[in-house]
């Protein structure tokens, strides 16, 4: 074979390579085998199954539900995904951004008595960049945040 | 070369004004603070990165089509450069993702999907350090861009394909106008620094390219060095 063809053949078969990796994962339903994390609707789902295996929870800081006990530690919520909701209780202070209305993504594991025991809170920020309401600062808001619980 | 100091020059005039912009005359974010700020540096490393591996994939794709070591040399550049920004963002972002989401890594798709693609270009350096003959070394690591290339559009669309801690892209719409405006100009200014750099890297991949190439073959080697244990002449004897 001469060097061009061979070259080429090499194009062809590195294109249908990346051509086939790529639609692969973009069209196979790797998204239900490959979670991040589930929303609530999914982990009520899952049944027993969820309980004692390590799983991640996502959703939004249902309002009205976050009870922070700074004396113990722990800090219990609700997530929810507007449909379902499962109850929080997480161990340990929380990341400053967290407050009522945020995404956050809890890992742990499902209790028998169907409350969520999560070892690590993490808060998700949205693609939304805006500046502070007028006359508020954040460290305002940081410190009206304190002062509610 | 001239483009690439004309580039320079461009890239960070804009960078200047678009972080000063952003630090200076936008305001701080909301939600995050002064740490929304870095919006400004992330974002254009990551379409900086982006930019820089398609021209990579486009090199690929010269290089095993023409066969002419022009398009091997921007493999190298290209590959190089976007290895740079692609290491830098996972940096900036867990700068940003410690104060913002409470830890420093996750293995969210959006991150695992970047770090996966700075491995795969990683392998390209790797093949192209260890491919002495320039023949297979373009063959090989332009099919090893191409194949890595493929990560470029599932880091891009993984926010939206499966459930993640990174949130969506930002958009017009998403980003208060002040914020946009150092955001957009940032943009520019990082992907010029980013293409001029590959421009220079590029120039000193073709003229070592063109070195390799004037240098005399060297003599073959024997087949079996022999190792002497005789001290050299003149060596002096040790004795304790």
């Amino acid at each position: 074979m001469k060097p061009t063809t061979r070259r080429r053949l090499f194009l062809v078969v590195a294109l249908l390579l990346a051509f086939g990796a790529l639609g692969f994962v973009a069209t196979s339903n790797m998204g239900e085998n490959l979670v991040y994390y589930w929303d609530p609707t999914q982990l009520r789902d899952a049944g027993d199954k969820a309980v004692g295996a390590t799983i991640r929870l996502g959703g939004m800081v249902q309002k009205g539900t976050v009870n922070w006990q700074p004396d113990s530690q722990s800090l219990r919520f609700t997530v929810t995904d507007g449909k379902n909701t499962v109850d929080v209780i997480a161990t340990g202070a929380p990341p400053q951004m967290f407050r009522e209305g945020i995404g956050v993504v809890v890992e742990g594991t499902m209790t028998p008595e169907g409350v969520f025991k999560s070892d690590r809170l993490m808060v998700k920020h949205s693609n939304e960049y805006k500046p502070p309401k007028e006359g508020e600062s954040v460290e305002d808001m940081y410190k009206s945040m304190l002062e509610d619980q | 070369m001239k483009s690439a100091y004309l580039l320079l020059v461009l890239g960070l005039a804009l960078i200047v004004v678009g972080h000063g912009m952003g630090l200076f005359v936008a305001p701080s974010e909301a939600a995050m603070g002064e740490t929304g700020r870095i919006l400004y540096v992330h974002v254009p490393t990551a379409w900086t990165a982006m930019v820089v591996f398609t021209i990579a994939f486009v090199a690929a794709l010269g290089g095993l089509w023409t066969g002419r070591m022009g398009w091997d040399a921007l493999i190298e550049a290209s590959a190089e450069v976007g290895v740079v920004f692609t290491a830098l963002l996972l940096v900036q972002g867990a700068v940003w993702a410690k104060p913002t989401w409470g830890v420093y890594w996750t293995w969210d798709p959006r991150l695992t999907t970047s770090a996966i693609l700075l491995v795969l270009f990683g392998v390209v350096l790797l093949l192209r350090h260890v491919i002495e003959v320039p023949e297979r070394r373009l063959t090989l690591s332009a099919v090893a861009t191409i194949v890595a290339f493929a990560d470029v559009p599932i880091v891009y669309f993984s926010v939206r394909w499966w459930n993640s801690l990174h949130q969506a892209q930002s958009t017009p719409q998403t980003v208060s106008k002040l914020m946009w405006q150092p955001l957009v100009i940032s943009i520019f200014g990082t992907m010029f620094l980013g293409l001029a750099l590959v421009i220079a890297r590029w120039r000193i991949a073709r003229e070592h390219y063109e070195r390799e190439d004037a240098a005399p073959d060297l003599p073959d080697l024997p087949d079996q060095i022999e190792l002497s244990d005789e001290p050299a002449s003149g060596g002096q004897e040790v004795r304790g």
